[in-house]
């Protein structure tokens, strides 16, 4: 049983289960949390961009310029030590969470502008003399094309939130990477467990590519 | 508690910052270079039908490091290369090669797509007029790609700028890692974060400004 002797790999991700195990489950949640807030308000974010009165468009504008302009890690610093500054007690999670929450807000409500101003005027011309009211032109008409044209930009956005991350581990997190780096600071073994780690990631993201690629092989039964 | 705002600390670190910008710039622009280097290289290979045998391991190479977070490549490289017996890189060399390798797998999927767009009618007169293959290559598909994939090359200049950000987690000194060492010195939290902050911005935007007028200068009529 060489194996799992001190001083082995193995021995040591056994030694470090526990909190190896909740690293990859805070990763998996904060994952999830981001990719929910960024949907649901991205949506209605690109809806503003596309469809809104000028001031709100404007403000969403100045929103989704200012944050795809800034690197995401200074958004959570930003976030995390500026919560703290105007008296709110916000947890290193969650202030992570919303900060690349509000990063992944941008880049979706983006990606459903170009996607809905992709789709020919004809087709919202069509629906309207159809006698469809706005909402129903949207989704009836304009949301099922949307989204086929938005799907494929958004899952590399969705993989780009998964490697995002990462970046908790630099507040304090204890995500997967976090969780590494404290086995490595006992074990010293730098490259098998951060090559472990590469693997999880690789293997979550392409995952996710993956089920983006059947999703859209599923709705590709309407051609345009 | 209250907070009181001292815009001091900002100025009193002009320096710093201005060097972390710099630092930041160069090894966003040398990772860009090189990676395009690595870039057209794979792309040619996986374009070439010659090459058949090297088509997997470029794309292994370009599928792993897409679907890769920086930050844990960053860890990879800093930590584990000095635990292989590489000793000589310091923490910005190590920095530049991750982001070089990183840029190398972004940039092959630019030129592949650019060369895949080239009409086939801009190769076909190149032929006509006479021109080797070699020649064709040289003076027909890469200028026009060059041309069509310029959008996409600033795009990632800006995006490689902004992952520079993460090289203060192996304290490089940039600007995010000034910005946390204003931080930590004075407590200046909202100062320090908001001017580095627009500093960001207005290098984003004033490199975007600038690139697509190049872009324009050298735009493909199709």
């Amino acid at each position: 049983m060489t194996l799992f002797q001190p001083g082995h790999f193995f021995y040591e991700v056994w030694i470090a289960r526990g909190v190896l195990l909740s690293g990859l489950a805070i990763t998996i949640a904060s994952a999830i949390s981001i990719i929910a807030i960024g949907l649901s308000i991205g949506i209605l974010g690109g809806l503003c961009l596309t469809y809104a009165a000028r001031p709100f468009r404007w403000a969403m504008r100045g929103y989704v310029d200012l944050v795809r302009g800034t690197p995401v890690l200074v958004l959570i610093f930003f976030v995390f030590y500026g919560t703290a500054i105007i008296g709110i007690d916000v947890s290193p999670f969650l202030a992570g969470v919303l900060a690349i929450g509000g990063f992944c807000v941008a880049h979706t409500a983006e990606t459903v502008r170009g996607a809905l101003e992709s789709i020919p005027q004809a087709q919202s011309d069509a629906a309207k003399a159809i006698g469809l009211g706005f909402w129903g032109r949207l989704i009836h008409a304009l949301g099922p094309q949307a989204v086929r044209r938005a799907l494929p930009p958004w899952i590399n956005t969705a993989v780009e939130m998964v490697k995002g991350t990462t970046l908790l581990s630099l507040i304090g997190v204890v995500d997967l990477l976090l969780a590494a780096q404290q086995a490595v600071s006992r074990s010293f073994m730098a490259m098998e467990f951060y090559g472990a780690c590469l693997v999880v990631y690789v293997v979550l993201c392409l995952g996710i590519s993956q089920l983006g690629a059947v999703v859209e092989r599923r709705l590709a039964y309407i051609r345009y | 508690m209250q907070y009181f705002f001292n815009w001091d600390v900002v100025w009193r670190a002009t320096d710093k910052l201005a060097y972390g910008l710099a630092l930041g710039l160069g090894m966003a622009a040398l990772a860009l270079v090189v990676g395009s280097a690595i870039g057209l290289g794979c792309a040619l290979v996986l374009t070439s039908p010659k090459l058949k045998v090297l088509h997997r391991p470029v794309r292994w190479y370009v599928e792993i490091i897409r679907n890769s977070p920086l930050l844990v490549l960053v860890f990879f490289v800093y930590f584990g290369l000095p635990q292989a017996g590489i000793r000589t890189l310091d923490n910005i060399d190590s920095f530049v090669l991750t982001l070089t390798v990183y840029a190398g797998a972004y940039m092959t999927e630019v030129f592949r797509g650019g060369l895949a767009s080239i009409p086939a009618r801009y190769v076909e007169s190149g032929m006509a007029i006479g021109l080797s293959g070699r020649q064709c290559f040289f003076f027909v598909t890469l200028p026009v790609m060059f041309r069509i994939v310029l959008p996409s090359l600033s795009n990632n200049l800006i995006s490689l700028f902004k992952d520079t950000a993460l090289a203060s987690a192996i304290a490089v000194p940039e600007l995010t890692h000034t910005a946390r060492w204003i931080n930590v010195q004075t407590f200046q939290v909202v100062e320090a974060w908001t001017s580095v902050t627009v500093l960001y911005l207005a290098v984003s935007y004033s490199l975007a400004f600038v690139l697509r007028r190049i872009e324009r200068r050298y735009a493909v009529i199709r």
